[in-house]
């Protein structure tokens, strides 16, 4: 009686084991990805790394500068995630300097990471060598989105060409009684437009030569003064109601027919979809003006502590694997608004505007990276507080030159 | 010589009993401190740098207009803030201490604001202000078409509504700390007041506020760190815009520990902070410890 009875107990136990066992390596991954559209696009990479035998423990934590604050805080304090999410800038050269993540090469190396990221990319994630992130996806911060209904009502008839065009299309719109341009006041947001209007308006030339080179001749010159007397001009477009609006609420004007146009990230996408709105038919996007105009790089990456846990290790790699595979980048892109990172994907299931970014990126010399590829977080920052005080204030541009100058110097 | 240890142990034990918190401020307030200075005078940025670079830091805070700003708008927002509050609050204290019915109620009423959080008080009050969907959009609705209140998208005018908020917020706690005081003072005194024919309002501002000096000072120590700690208000109502117009320096500090990776800028314009309260508290306390000795030596 009780030799059965331990028998059925030592049964049930080694099948325990064995089952504790067979659940495979546990990931904790930080991310901030907490909104609708967000969550749904980070569930696809959770139901792929648990096929490929994983364990997915999800840790979402609302707001970018929280989430990172986060990561940083664990990883200093000896309890680091398996893998924390960053941007692909240099947000994470400092915690690389410090020794503290560890590297994916055997993931890069295998499938051969060199051959498709674009450039830009390499540059932040490829650190004397060795490979620090994953890649998630890859965001145009600067589209420009106009709304169809909009757009008949002040009578234009074809979507703007360039600046001019761009300009006289606003006239038309507040001519018509409607909002020209929806834009909601945070500074991130003033960055945004600033990087429109630089990368279209002064080049990839001018582009590289501020935000990469940080060249004072440049920052000090007639071109660069154009380019933030525009950046200025638009801001006449803004209705009174801009100061600290969220970016979907002016979405929501584009949506509704209340505002012409908003030069806002792919991450838009997202609001249209959600409120069952078709690219081509409700609304149009630009990437830029001109066949080649600069095609702005930022994205997500996930970075992998340091840990000398094999089991953690395990699955860093395998997660640095299952999340570059060109069929999870296309289902995570399309829930996220994002492109994929490759661009030997099957683009057939993405949607029109995703469609368009995925033909230019091809063209690796319109590849640019964001301000925050060549910028670290503190002088991105201070641009980005001479740039809002520029918008909000009747600012000298020739003080703004200097100031900007002054910023980007060390 | 039982005598004697029994004496020196009773000397010892309240210094034992202390011991632990001397060790915490020792460490936890001074040493921080100590810790602050030292990274504000190194180029660290995520995580800190054990190199010196002198006074760098403090000549890049300096040519901050971000920082310059919030210096200016924290003095605007605490003489008005601190004013406010004391105003208002006496005046509630004074009406509540005229023996009204119901003055459980109405203390309760005055006091409630206090119990919610900046952030909640930042928020509903951002919601109040909005040009577009608040108080301007309410009174045009009722007729007034041109009716203009949109401070707080206003580059000059964004610190008022802050101030608004906060003196709505705490001017509860000054009324409570005052009334306490008010009810202090001896029933004669009013009395000899009436006999000499002296009009109220005259026997408040020449007699009750002078005995009133220790509740006054009381709620201006309070409203004071308020003011120094201001932040979440900030980053409810504003985010410290439209612009940088109603920056704050806890705001600047916190957004360069964590956002802008800069932690010696960021231990820079902490330092500086704390120097700006010595400077403004140290003479006050001197002239107290005078007054103090003073009032001993009679």
């Amino acid at each position: 009686m009780f030799k059965a009875r331990r028998i059925i107990m030592a049964a049930l136990a080694s099948g325990y084991c064995l089952a504790a066992q067979a659940a495979g390596p546990r990931a904790e991954v930080v991310h901030w990805w907490t909104s609708g559209g967000e969550s749904a696009a980070v569930r696809k990479l959770s139901e792929a790394y648990t096929a490929a035998g994983g364990v997915w423990v999800d840790t979402a934590i609302a707001g970018s500068e929280q989430a990172r604050s986060v990561a940083i805080n664990r990883i200093v304090g000896g309890n680091p995630p398996t893998a924390a999410q960053f941007n692909t800038t240099k947000q994470f050269l400092d915690i690389i300097e410090q020794g503290l993540l560890n590297n994916v090469d055997a993931v890069a190396l295998k499938e051969g990471w060199d051959k498709f990221l674009p450039e830009t990319i390499l540059n932040v994630i490829r650190i004397k060598g060795h490979y620090y992130a994953a890649p998630v996806n890859i965001h145009m911060p600067t589209w420009i989105w106009y709304s169809r209904a909009a757009f008949k009502k002040a009578g234009i008839a074809n979507e703007p060409k360039s600046m001019d065009e761009l300009f006289a299309a606003l006239d038309k719109l507040r001519a018509a009684g409607l909002i020209p341009l929806a834009h909601g006041g945070q500074s991130w947001q003033e960055n945004i437009v600033f990087t429109a209007v630089l990368a279209n308006q002064g080049g990839k030339d001018l582009y590289l030569k501020i935000l990469r080179d940080r060249d004072p001749a440049a920052i000090n010159s007639e071109a660069f003064k154009k380019v933030l007397l525009s950046f200025k001009r638009l801001q006449s477009y803004v209705d009174p109601g801009a100061p600290g609006r969220n970016w979907n609420d002016a979405t929501a004007l584009l949506i509704t027919g209340k505002a012409g146009v908003q030069i806002m990230g792919d991450w838009a996408k997202g609001e249209f979809s959600q409120a069952r709105q078709v690219p081509g038919k409700d609304f149009g996007c630009i990437a830029g003006f001109g066949a080649n105009s600069p095609y702005i790089i930022q994205g997500d990456a996930f970075v992998f502590p340091k840990t000398n846990n094999a089991e953690a290790i395990k699955a860093q790699l395998l997660l640095a694997s299952v999340i570059t595979q060109p069929a999870i980048q296309v289902e995570f892109s399309n829930r996220k608004g994002s492109i994929p990172i490759r661009t030997d994907v099957d683009s057939g299931k993405m949607d029109l505007c995703a469609q368009e970014g995925l033909k230019i990126m091809k063209d690796k010399s319109r590849q640019i990276g964001n301000g925050e590829t060549f910028l670290n977080p503190d002088q991105n920052g201070s641009l980005a507080d001479i740039l809002t005080a520029y918008w909000n204030r009747n600012v000298a541009v020739e003080k703004v030159q200097k100031d900007i100058a002054a910023a980007l110097r060390n | 010589m039982r005598a004697k240890l029994r004496l020196l142990r009773r000397k010892f034990v309240p210094y034992a009993a202390l011991a632990p918190m001397a060790l915490i401020v020792l460490v936890g307030y001074l040493g921080t401190v100590l810790w602050s200075l030292k990274v504000s005078l190194s180029s660290s940025r995520t995580f800190p740098a054990h190199d010196f670079v002198g006074l760098t830091q403090y000549a890049r805070l300096f040519g901050n207009e971000r920082w310059l700003q919030s210096l200016e708008n924290l003095a605007l927002y605490g003489i008005l803030f601190i004013a406010a509050c004391l105003v208002i609050g006496f005046l509630l204290a004074v009406f509540i201490d005229q023996k009204v019915s119901g003055e459980g109620v109405l203390r309760t009423v005055f006091l409630y604001p206090y119990a919610m959080s900046f952030v909640a008080t930042g928020l509903v009050w951002q919601w109040l202000l909005n040009p577009g969907n608040g108080i301007q959009q309410a009174v045009r609705l009722w007729g007034y078409a041109d009716f203009q209140f949109d401070w707080i998208v206003d580059q000059d005018k964004a610190m008022y509504t802050i101030v608004i908020a906060t003196v709505w917020q705490a001017s509860g706690l000054v009324m409570a700390i005052l009334l306490a005081g008010l009810r202090g003072i001896d029933e004669e005194i009013w009395k000899a007041a009436r006999i000499d024919g002296i009009p109220t309002w005259r026997v408040y501002l020449s007699i009750v506020l002078p005995m009133l000096g220790p509740s006054v000072g009381t709620a201006f120590v309070l409203l004071f760190t308020a003011v120094v700690k201001l932040f979440d208000a900030v980053v409810a109502m504003t985010q410290g815009g439209p612009g940088i117009a109603s920056e704050v320096p806890a705001k600047f500090i916190m957004d360069h520990l964590f956002g802008r990776a800069n932690i010696a800028l960021a231990s820079a314009g902490s330092i500086m902070l704390l120097l700006t309260v010595i400077v403004l508290v140290a003479p006050l306390m001197y002239a107290r410890s005078r007054v103090g000795s003073r009032k001993g030596s009679k």
